[in-house]
Order: C-alpha cells, then structure tokens, then sequence
C-alpha cells in the first residue's frame, strides 16, 4: 500500500490527514480520541491571549444547509476561539505532543494586532513543543469585530507584518490561514510569502446566513430573535476553496507555497482533488463534526488503493493538476464537440430537453415515444444536459474530428490549437492591422 | 422508523403466550352462545360461541383469530408515509419534462407539481393540484394500481426498477390537506339548472362535484344505503381503513350544491323516463350490480366474492365475520385476490385463487399477486372448474379440471383435481343489468361517445357500466369528471 507519511512545511505526520482548528481539536479529550481514530495532525483550536477567555452565546452556535435526507451540506457557525484559559490549553498541548510524538500538533493564534502579544503568545506555545503555528487570519465573526481574524486577513499588508513578528519570534514553522471573504486570494497569499510564511492553509469560513426563519423573519442560527452572519464551510464550500487553492498554486509569486488545503474534505476523493492542484495536505473539520473521527479510515484507504490504483507515490499527486488550470483565453478553441445521448441509458426522463429548450440552445429533439436527440447544428456543446441527466455516462460530449464541419458554423473544424488571442474577433486583432 | 406489523397473526403464539389461557382447561367461553352473525347465501354459519373457534375449526365461522389479531391484520397497506419519508421520497422524482406518469394516469394528475410542492412543504398545495384532475385523490391514492399506472410509467422504474412513490405520496398530500380542513373549491354563481346523477360511486361523485362547481344544483341517487359505491362497498378493508370512503365524501359535498338520496335504485325507485323529465341533464354512473354465474353443478353453495367483500366492509366487528376453514376462490381480479386475501386475514387456514388462464392473464396486477402470495395465498393457474361438491347445501369441495388455452378456447387437459373447500368464492366478473330502454349498449355496457354521451340526447353515463370503464376507481373519476363538463357546456348554451 502507498505511503502516506507526509512533510508539510517541515512538520511530518503519518498521513495528510489533519484536523482543522476548530471545536473538533478544542482539547485533549477530543484530540486524544482523534489520534487514535489515526488522524495525522491537529490544528489545536485558536488560542488567545492571557487573560480572562472570550465567551460564546449560550444560544445555538450553528446553522445547517441540509439535502431532503439531512444530509449535511453544509454548516455555519458563530462560534468563537477557545473559551477556555490559556493555561489549560497549553498544559493539554504539551502533554498530547509528548504522548503522541509521531503527529502533527499545529496550534492556531489569534491575538490582538501589535506585535507583542504575538510575541508573548509565541514563546509560550514554543514551550509545549507543538511543531508549528497556524495564524488565524480567516474567523468572519465575533472576533473580527474586534479588528482580529479576517479583519487580520482582508488587509494583505497586515497579514505580511503580523507573519513577520511571528517569523521573527518564533523558530516554528508559520503556516497562514486565509480568509475567503475577499476579492482574489493572491493577493492574501502573496502577502504571507513576503512575510515569510512557511506555509498557507485555506479556505477558512465564509460569511454566510444559512436560513431565514420565515415565522420570526430571523436568520438562523437565531439568538433571541436576532442572528448574525456566520462562518460556512463543509461539502458546499468545497468549489471555492478548491479553485482558490489553484490560484495560489499557479500563481507566478506564491508557487511552491506549501499549501494546506481546507474547505468540505468529506472523502478520500475530496482530499486527492485539493492535493492534485496542489496542496501538499488537507484539514478535514465537517465531516468529522458530522460522523466523527472514524471517517479518516475511509480517508485513509481511499486515498491509498487510489495511488496504488496509478501506481504513484503522494507527492507524485501534489500538484499533477495544476498545470491544467489555465486562463480562459488559453482554451483551445479549435476543440468541437457536441453532446451525444446513449438511447440505451435514456430512461426518458427529458431533463436534457427541458433544459435545453427552455433555457439553452434548442439543441435537442423530443422525438415520438419520447426519444431525445441531439440536433448538432444547434448545439454548442454547453454541457449543461450532461449535468441535468440523472443517469451517468447516459449523454456524454464526442469531439468533433480534425477536417469535419461543424454544422452548427458550417465551418470545417481546424486542426491544431488555437485560442482567443489569435482570434479574429479578439480586439487586438484589428488593432494590428 | 418504518412500522411493522404481522401480515396474519395465528392463535397459536396467543395461546403458548397465556398459560391457562385459551386450549387449557374449561373455557368457559364454550358455555355462552351468541346468536348467529346473519348468514350470506350458501354459507353455513356455526352456532356456537366464535371464541372457542381456531383456524382449524370446519366449517364457515367466525372468531378463528384471537381477538387481538384482527385490527393488526387489517391495518392499512402500505402504511401512511410520515412527512421526513415524504420528503425523503419526494426528493427522488426527477421533474421530468412531459413526465410519463401524467400521462399514465387516467385522470391526467400532474404528478411532478404536486410531488415538488410536497418536497417544498406545501402539501395544500399538491393536494389541490391533485384534487383539480381527481376529486377522488386521496381514495385513488389507496387503492389505484399504481404500479401498473403511474409507477410504471416513472422513469425511474426503468432506471432503477424502483419508482418513486406516487400513490403513498398523493395519500400523503390529500390526508394533510383534509386534516387540516382544506377544502380549495368555491361554488360558482347557480346556475338554476340541475342535473340527476345516478349511482354515488366514483363516476358519479366525481361528476357531481365538477357540476356543482360549475354552480348547478346536483341531485345523487344511489340504491344502497350509504353513498360510495366501490368505495364503500368494494374494495379490500386494508386498503381504505377508519371509514376513508365515507369521510371523503363528507369532505367532497364540503363544495355545496349536492344533494344525496340513498336507497334509491334505478328501474325499483326511479325512471330514466322521470328523471330526463325532471332535470336539465342526467348522468347514469352505475355498478355492475349482477355477478357472472359458472354454471357448474353445485352452484348455488359458492358466494359472490363481491357480497362477502360489501359485507366485510360495512361490519363493526371483523371478529363476527364466518370465514370457512379452507377457501378457494374462482377468478383472476382484484376481486378475487381482495376475497383471498380477505379470507386468510380472517383467519382461514388455507385460500387458494383458482385461474383458468395463465398468470399473465389475470387482471390482478403482479403487485396485487405478490401481495397475495406474501399473505399465504395459493395461487393455481391454468384450472377451470367443473363441480363444487358438498352435502346440506355447505361445500365440502371444490373439482377442477386443468386446461389448456387453445385457438378454439380452453381445452381440459383431461387431468382433474379436487380442493378441500368450506367456503367457496366466485370472482369470475359482474355485468351490468336493469339498463333502462332507449339505452344503446355495446358489449353488454352503455355505449358512450366522447365525454360520456349516450345515444339519448340529454343523457350521459361514466364508470363501469360503460364499456371503456376499465373497472379502475380513477378511471370512473375521469369519465364522471369529463361527462360533467361537457353537461356544462351543454348547459351553458354552448
């Protein structure tokens, strides 16, 4: 079976599978019972500074977006950084790092912005011997009212000056959580290297009110009749998160920027999609709140057939799919194709026919005995029957041979590449002229 | 959790249950009589106290059960879905485009809306978009054959061979909705016109509730004590348990402008002369009150399974319903295996339905054989009868002869066999009879055109006792329905 020993920024675990910082790795108890489940590493829960904790509302803390069945699609949640006092925590950190030497014990900091109490927290969090720091710089609530969290992470040059205190305080590898809730995440992660992270860890939560109580008129969770914007995260979010770690990947200043990837990891698939476009591990926090900590078994034998299955190694997949994230204008334009409905899948439905004809290209044919086909001189090959069938491989796209004619342009299909830049339409075209 | 519940409880677990209970000792329930429970044609019925009866006791009687048994084998099938199995099954329809299963049902639900608007927590809503095609919904929802209908037609049927649940979600729709009072129909301004309808069964209940819609004054007849028809009478209790058939119509005169007289019967009470006379318009939803005879020596010690089934339906006490030892049924219908089945929940030791065709031919759908089979129905196919044997007027046997479908017809193979019987069951059709004069017919039916027009101008007809009647409840809906409109159009001049 392939290895799935992992070096993340320096730090080793037996495998890429860590627990985010979050109610999951809040204490020894619950981390305890992690390790043993086989979890590779912990991102203990944000520690603040000394002094009394924070407190939490005594309402509900989360939200949920569930399927018809309530499977869990996604949770918010308002919930802040540890409640309990310093001290316990860092006692617990010490003694789980000793006991399970072999494991990742990353500790998540949230301190206010100056640059001695980061230094304060630092030299404390050293003494436990946790292998490294996450900086919290992705919480959407509570705490960035009080100018900490993504307040930290929206701004790009206080997430490279507060990395730099920590870079120079601090001997542990410096891994930076950003924030989804902004414009474009380059420039986050751009600011961390030139900061000195070792690493960055995305996505953290994104905004969100994941219900409106139509008898109240209150969003959920509700406190009293009032809610306010959480944090959203699980399966849902997993579409951003993933293209925001692509961008990172490929981006010209932050390449070979370790990556820590985070946001809906719920199965082994999940995990190897973020390590293909290159992050060199996952953290794993919703579907551990939703079935526990025996997930990671599944994570972990997945992932392993899957590598056996390609005869590769693990960081043979880091990164494979990245050069395949490209630019719009660098598509091949010169790639034809047109939907093709397999009359033996069909099971009639007419999905594809809806979809099309009301919304799309009027590009299928509803035949007697309700047989779809697809009219290829209006087809655009939009694919959006493809993702409204219900039946898989049942409508699938078949390129258009080199020197065939399309029938929808009535021009013959080019051979070779060719893209929106050389495009006769493109702008600059008829600007060169 | 889904409910379970024995499909037939024997005494014997009862009996091992209670030590010194029943089988022990004196019973001094042997000591009291009760009088007879009324007797169906051809049944002897045993005199002395049903509590001493078990399933091996001879003879036609009643009590084989322990009393307990009765209400769990007559609960209804399938269970009632609870609101998170609705979503959860209404989640897997696929909202096809000129979904299959609309047009498979014979009154053209629209089945995709009313299934979102019960994913969506409205199920008001689906119940009117199904109680705008089917006024008769929630009846339709228990007893249509779903699965020959709408639930074949679901494509996910051909996908997965399990199609999404139409009839147990439409219950689910219709049962919210009335609970809570939901009545969606308002009358329209009356007209003044009014219109006789003649049996109160589907077809004319169906028909009346659109009239009365369209704002006419709506006079129904029936020749049975209670209105319903099938609905009342026929039908396995099972299927349409707490007195469903008369709830529902209270709910369906909830419209105004319909008036019901029972025990008023076509041809005894009433002319079709009187009636074209006395009316504006007049649509005759009729039964097939005659059942279709062997013609086989011994006779008259067989039962009309429809008698025993109207009798099963309208008795407060399963437990005082006779039901032989051992009971075969003739026929291949839903009347048959609703007599089958029936009987075994009775408490009847052995049922066997006796087919003269193949399988493939009997009326009664796969699901309705499967469920016969599941309830420890015999089913034998391919056997006609020859004699029904017995002595002072009980049955004692049942003589078949196996035969063979040939071009000229069924062929005795020459090999005979005999069924031990107490009480045997006829479920061979019913006909249509007492048809007033000037009435054309087609095959033994009224002959209808269109929207249910007879051949007497101002008359119209729906349901069983015309010949694209199909014997199916929703069926009857339709046609009552449809009849109903074009009487208004008629009406209205136009």
């Amino acid at each position: 079976m392939a290895s799935l020993a992992t070096e993340f920024a320096g730090i080793a675990s037996p495998n890429p599978f860590w627990l985010a910082s979050a109610p999951p790795t809040d204490k020894e108890y619950n981390v305890v019972r992690a390790f043993r489940a086989g979890w590779g590493g912990v991102v203990w829960k944000t520690l603040g500074a000394e002094g009394p904790p924070v407190v939490n509302v005594n309402g509900p803390r989360y939200g949920v977006v569930s399927g018809p069945d309530r499977r869990v699609l996604a949770l918010n949640n308002i919930e802040l950084i540890t409640d309990r006092p310093l001290e316990v925590n860092l006692r617990e950190i010490t003694r789980v790092k000793r006991d399970w030497p072999d494991r990742a014990m990353i500790v998540s900091l949230m301190v206010p912005c100056d640059e001695e109490s980061w230094k304060a927290i630092l030299a404390r969090v050293e003494e436990t011997g946790a292998d490294g720091v996450e900086l919290n710089f992705g919480c959407p609530h509570g705490m960035s009212e009080r100018g900490m969290g993504s307040a930290v992470g929206q701004v790009p040059e206080y997430i490279e000056m507060v990395t730099r205190w920590c870079k120079m305080h601090s001997r542990m590898p410096v891994i930076v959580k950003l924030t989804p809730n902004i414009t474009d995440i380059r420039w986050a992660a751009r600011a961390a290297r030139r900061g000195g992270a070792d690493a960055v860890s995305l996505i953290n939560t994104v905004n969100s009110i994941t219900a409106v109580d139509l008898d109240r008129f209150a969003p959920e969770p509700t406190i009293d009749g009032k809610g306010t914007h959480g944090g959203l995260c699980g399966p849902a979010v997993r579409p951003m998160a993933l293209h925001m770690v692509a961008d990172i990947a490929r981006d010209a200043e932050t390449r070979g920027l370790p990556i820590s990837g985070i946001g809906g990891v719920t199965t082994w698939r999940d995990a190897a999609e973020f390590m293909a476009l290159g992050a060199g591990n996952v953290q794993v926090c919703t579907a551990a709140m939703t079935y526990g900590f025996k997930i990671v078994e599944e994570l972990i034998s997945g992932l392993s057939q899957y590598l056996d299955a390609k005869g590769m190694a693990l960081a043979d997949l880091v990164g494979r799919a990245t050069p395949n994230v490209t630019d719009w204008q660098l598509l091949n334009l010169n790639y034809v194709t047109k939907a093709r409905i397999d009359p033996g899948l069909c099971i009639k439905c007419g999905r594809c026919y809806a979809a099309c004809e009301d919304t799309s290209h009027q590009a299928i044919w509803m035949k007697p005995g309700r047989v779809f086909e697809v009219n290829d001189a209006e087809c655009v090959a939009c694919n959006l029957c493809v993702d409204v069938c219900p039946v898989a491989d049942c409508i699938t796209m078949e390129r258009l041979a080199a020197g065939s004619v399309d029938p929808r342009t009535g021009r013959t299909v080019p051979a070779g590449y060719a893209n929106w830049t050389t495009h006769p339409n493109h702008p600059m075209a008829k600007a060169a002229e | 959790m889904r409910r379970r519940r024995p499909l037939y409880a024997t005494g014997a677990d009862e009996e091992s249950a209670t030590p010194g209970g029943r089988g022990a000792g004196v019973n001094i329930y042997r000591l009291i009589k009760i009088p007879a429970c009324g007797s169906l044609p051809g049944i002897k019925v045993r005199q002395e106290a049903s509590l001493s009866n078990s399933q091996l006791t001879p003879g036609v009687v009643p009590g084989r059960l322990p009393a307990t048994a009765y209400a769990a084998n007559f609960a209804d099938v399938p269970p009632p879905l609870d609101p998170y199995e609705a979503r959860v099954a209404a989640d897997r329809c696929y909202f096809c485009h000129d979904a299959p299963c609309i047009t498979a049902c014979p009154t053209a639900i629209d089945i995709p809306l009313f299934i979102r608007q019960i994913a969506t927590g409205t199920p008001e809503a689906a119940a009117t978009t199904i109680w705008a095609q089917n006024i008769l919904g929630g009846m339709c929802a228990r007893v249509c054959p779903t699965e020959t209908l709408c639930e074949e037609a679901c494509v996910r049927e051909e996908a997965e061979g399990k199609p999404v649940e139409i009839g147990r979600l439409q219950r689910f729709a219709t049962d919210r909705a009335r609970a809570g009072g939901l009545h969606p129909f308002a009358r329209a301004a009356a007209t003044g016109r009014r219109v006789a309808v003649v049996g109160a069964g589907p077809a004319g209940l169906a028909c009346a509730h659109r009239l009365a819609r369209h704002g006419h004054d709506v006079t129904v007849f029936d020749a049975r004590e209670k209105p319903g028809g099938l609905n009342e009478y026929g039908l396995a209790a099972y299927k349409t348990t707490g007195g469903f058939a008369q709830d529902e119509i209270a709910w369906l005169l909830a419209v105004g402008g319909i008036t019901i007289v029972t025990g008023r019967a076509l041809g005894r009470d009433l002319t079709l002369e009187a009636l074209r006379r006395d009316f504006d318009a007049v649509f005759l939803g009729l039964g097939l009150a005659a059942t279709n005879a062997l013609g086989i020596p011994g006779e008259a010690m067989a039962t009309d399974a429809v008698d025993f089934i109207a009798r099963l339906r309208q008795t407060p006490d399963l437990a005082a319903l006779p039901v032989g030892r051992d009971v075969v049924v003739i026929g291949g219908g839903m009347t048959a295996v609703d007599a089958g089945v029936q009987s075994r929940l009775l408490g009847a030791e052995t049922v066997t339905i006796v087919y003269r065709r193949g399988r493939e031919r009997m009326g009664a759908s796969g699901h309705e054989q499967e469920h016969a089979a599941t309830a420890g129905v015999r089913i034998v196919t391919g056997a006609a009868p020859v004699a029904i044997l017995g002595e002072g007027g009980a049955a004692r046997a049942v003589e078949f002869a196996y035969v063979e479908e040939e071009p000229k017809g069924l062929v005795p193979t020459g090999e005979t066999f005999r069924l031990r019987a107490d009480q045997v069951f006829k479920a061979i059709g019913q006909r249509l009879e007492g048809v007033p004069a000037g009435l054309a017919l087609e095959g033994g039916r009224i002959r209808t055109e269109g929207p249910g027009r007879t051949s007497l101008a101002g008359v119209w007809a729906g349901g069983d006792c015309t010949p694209a009647g199909e014997d199916l409840t929703v069926t009857a809906v339709a046609q009552g329905r449809d009849a109903a409109e074009d009487i208004h159009a008629r009406l209205a001049g136009r």
